[in-house]
């Protein structure tokens, strides 16, 4: 495992920066949208789309790619902004967001948005969905591999643990979720919503290769990524500890913020604290 | 003569098919001894995927298997999967539009012996409501048997409706099978029977009883209860002017309801819908008593027929 060079670190970070930037613009823009739990995982989609996931934005369907879902679906304006920095499409097709005639939904339709690998939106499916994708790819003997983000408050709902007990069943070393640990939901925070601890003891208990990490750490996000690559006969998960609203000094922690729209005035503020040259 | 049941029937098509198809997939949530998927995971043991009890998690599993090329056939009780799996089923298999196909068994009341929380008398109404799906009832053993290859075939969410039990057979094996065409399996003109499922072959003998009384009843198989043979319909409507539904599904949201839709809309006629009527039903010694004391009687059919007839 080689480690990575200060200068990737500094561009993943920028690139964390930009997608938080552009994230926050397309939900203003919009009316509509989840902020926080999309500046919780910009570093996370980050290290994801421009250093760990083998895609070709020119071919998104490539046999043998890496497969990304995001089954945390709310967090879809980071996606989009993930995949048009990285090359599928342009963010102007994102302009009209949230029309009726944008193809862009509001949660990603792997109909209608390239290099989105599935449908998502309701919480609950990515493990087993990514369960299913990563059999598939050992059926085929590919070195295809599968990445799923989940949010902590989604691992509340049962289908996440049968996905875990499925891919620990059937080893499934080609398969990592990422929980976004950011201990806010919709209702407030998720240790008093409905607990979750010992959150790595659980995933541990289901029979999965466990690492914790501070997520907006790209080093250590990075790292942890390449180490589960590294594991063998058992799927990995990266606790991503994370902080909802992160950059944004009015959202950090704040529960409002789940799923409430910046106004202009705020959108300048935050996009100020994110170090965004404004014009005009 | 010993017909096998709908399940045996699938069971031995779907490990027959597996041979010529290697993307054909089988998953499981330890029923395979029931639903007999058993056959395939003896034949194939690393294409069958046992998900234990937990048919939420086999319909998303199964949803990834299809994103990734392969045609993984699903198999547990129709009354769990349309039930506690339909949200699963709604978003990743009919909106994601994955290659999964639903093999939903001991379906309708099939489960004789383990009564209401088993039955599954409302799962056609869940499923017909879903864009995307097609959904497959078929009338006997050697129907559900030629089903198989077709719905493997077909590229397409699919939920085939199956029975513990046999059915009174109505299929020659090897009788071709169009999806979306239903068939014409007696002439007639006084009125029609519409059926699927068990219920054909209860219609075909209270066809016989109306012939004895003079009456003349034409008898539709709709085996695809979605997309359903509208022409098909309204032809029978316009040229026998009554009709009969028959259905081992409450009369609520399945056959009869899909049915009154089309003539409502296309060729307004009297209709009597034959089904069990909005109500949890008791177990039974044996499937035949329990569908004649749940309303599905060859009796009521012909008693439905004679209703409707006043009517025209």
């Amino acid at each position: 495992m080689a480690t990575l060079k200060p200068e990737k670190i500094i561009e993943l970070e920028e690139i964390a920066r930009s997608l938080r930037v552009d994230s926050l613009r397309l939900i203003h823009n919009r009316g509509a949208g989840h902020p926080g739990g999309a500046l919780s995982a910009a570093e996370i989609m980050a290290v994801l789309y421009f250093h760990v996931l083998r895609l070709d934005p020119a071919d998104p369907h490539q046999e043998g790619r890496d497969h990304f879902i995001l089954s945390k679906g709310h967090a879809s304006a980071l996606l989009y902004a993930a995949l048009a920095r990285r090359g599928f499409f342009a963010l102007s097709e994102l302009d009209n967001w949230g029309e009726v005639d944008c193809p862009h939904q509001g949660h990603p339709d792997r109909f209608k948005t390239p290099g989105v690998d599935m449908t998502s939106g309701l919480l609950g499916h990515g493990v087993a969905l990514g369960t299913g994708l990563a059999l598939a790819a050992r059926l085929k003997q590919q070195g295809s591999r599968t990445y799923v983000l989940l949010g902590d408050g989604e691992c509340q709902g049962g289908i996440v643990w049968e996905g875990a007990m499925a891919a620990a069943k059937y080893r499934l070393d080609n398969l990592v979720a990422i929980v976004d640990a950011n201990d806010v939901q919709l209702d407030g925070p998720v240790h008093e919503v409905m607990p979750l601890e010992p959150l790595a003891g659980k995933w541990a208990a289901c029979g999965w290769h466990v690492t914790e990490v501070n997520g907006h750490n790209v080093r250590q996000v990075a790292e942890a990524l390449d180490l589960a690559a590294q594991v063998h006969d058992r799927p990995s998960v990266l606790i991503a500890h994370t902080t909802k609203g992160r950059g944004v000094s009015f959202m950090e922690n704040q529960s409002y913020w789940h799923g409430n729209v910046p106004n202009a005035g705020q959108l300048a503020q935050a996009l100020h604290e994110l170090g965004e040259v404004t014009h005009g | 003569m010993a017909e096998i049941s709908m399940r045996e029937a699938y069971g031995r098509a779907l490990a027959a098919y597996g041979g010529v198809n290697p993307r054909v997939l089988a998953l499981d949530v330890d029923t395979s001894a029931s639903t007999l998927s058993s056959y395939f995971a003896g034949q194939f043991p690393g294409r069958f995927f046992n998900i234990g009890i937990a048919e939420p998690c086999m319909v998303d599993v199964a949803a990834g298997l299809a994103l990734g090329g392969f045609i993984p056939f699903i198999n547990g009780f129709a009354s769990i999967l349309s039930l506690r799996a339909l949200e699963q089923i709604r978003t990743c298999v009919c909106y994601a539009r994955t290659n999964v196909k639903i093999a939903a068994s001991y379906a309708g009341l099939s489960d004789f012996k383990d009564g209401a929380t088993h039955y599954s008398i409302s799962d056609l109404a869940n499923l017909r409501a879903l864009p995307e799906m097609t959904v497959i009832v078929p009338a006997d053993a050697a129907e559900t048997a030629d089903w198989v290859p077709i719905v493997a075939e077909y590229d397409g969410p699919v939920y085939l409706r199956i029975s513990r039990a046999g059915a009174l057979p109505v299929h020659q094996a090897g009788t071709p099978l169009h999806l979306g065409k239903g068939r014409t399996l007696r002439a007639g003109g006084d009125l029609t029977l519409v059926a699927m499922g068990a219920m054909v072959g209860r219609c075909a003998e209270a066809a016989e009883q109306l012939a004895a009384r003079g009456i003349s009843a034409r008898l539709l198989e709709m085996h695809t209860l979605k997309p359903l043979d509208r022409d098909l319909l309204l032809q029978a409507a316009e040229e026998t002017g009554a009709l009969v539904t028959a259905e081992e599904h409450n009369i609520i949201g399945g056959l009869g309801s899909a049915v009154s839709e089309v003539l409502a809309e296309g060729s307004p006629k009297p209709l009597e819908r034959v089904g069990i009527r909005d109500r949890f039903c008791p177990t039974g010694r044996d499937l035949d008593t329990l569908m004649d004391a749940c309303g599905l009687s060859v009796a009521e059919v012909v008693a439905a027929a004679q209703r409707v007839l006043q009517r025209k």
